[in-house]
């Protein structure tokens, strides 16, 4: 699924990474504890999380997820769109809450 | 990248967790710019990231060494903190002393010493209470 679709699904805005919408994901992850993100998760692009600082974006890199999906209406902080600026990855925000942002993805064939 | 090894020193600041994982990004973007297997490289960022927080949440930082030869990476993290009473149960999951303050962050679930066995080939702990900590930590480059 391109960046750009999740885009649509979640009614989301983005908050960098515009120019990298269409990149492909093929599986997500929604966590807001990243040592279980780095502890479990394999090959999955995409990260849904509520949790709002620099390691976010860090775990993300260290995983080569593409893109990062803050929830609930989360406004990342001016450090950490700067760090993702840093490491191309893409950040989206949504007002949908992790449980429902993970089954519209879900429903839509992200597994 | 042919026969001499590419090493590499990192301060890791106290308390300083805003930072806490440029040294491993940092190593990550060098393994990738040598054309390391990539499998290679996630396995040691994941294992040297948490080895790095780890720092900076129990020890004050530290610093770490990278030694990076055709057959394997090798990282060796020394602190000068409060050392690791029991290792033993440190390596068990979900077993953690860390604060709420860390676990707000995202970390602090027990994972991270669990998570560096899982990532890395070979794994050495060597601690002493009032004396610091030394993780080295091995991942082999198939050829």
């Amino acid at each position: 699924m391109k960046i750009s679709v999740v885009k649509e699904i979640l009614n989301a805005e983005v908050i960098c990474g515009e120019e990298l919408l269409d990149e492909e994901v093929f599986s997500a992850c929604g966590c807001d504890l990243m040592s279980d993100v780095l502890a479990f998760v394999k090959n999955q692009g995409l990260l849904l999380t509520g949790l709002n600082n620099p390691q976010v974006v860090r775990t993300a890199f260290m995983m080569d997820m593409k893109a990062i999906v803050f929830v609930r209406g989360k406004n990342p902080d001016d450090e950490v769109i700067q760090l993702a600026k840093l490491k191309d990855v893409i950040i989206l925000k949504t007002d949908e809450r992790l449980y429902s942002a993970c089954g519209k993805l879900y429903s839509a064939g992200l597994i | 990248m042919e026969n001499a090894n590419l090493k590499l020193h990192y301060n890791v600041d106290k308390k300083d967790f805003i930072n806490a994982g440029e040294a491993s990004s940092s190593v990550k973007k060098v393994l990738r710019k040598l054309g390391v297997n990539p499998e290679c490289i996630r396995n040691l960022a994941i294992a040297m990231y948490e080895a790095e927080i780890n720092m900076v949440i129990h020890a004050n930082g530290g610093t770490i060494d990278v030694d990076i030869s055709p057959e394997c990476i090798h990282v060796v993290l020394s602190d000068s903190g409060p050392g690791i009473p029991d290792i033993q149960r440190a390596m068990q999951e979900g077993y953690s002393t860390a604060g709420d303050n860390v676990r707000e962050l995202g970390f602090g679930a027990g994972m991270g010493l669990p998570n560096i066995k899982k990532y890395s080939d070979d794994l050495k702990i060597t601690s002493e209470i009032g004396v610091g900590t030394t993780v080295e930590i091995k991942v082999n480059i198939p050829s």
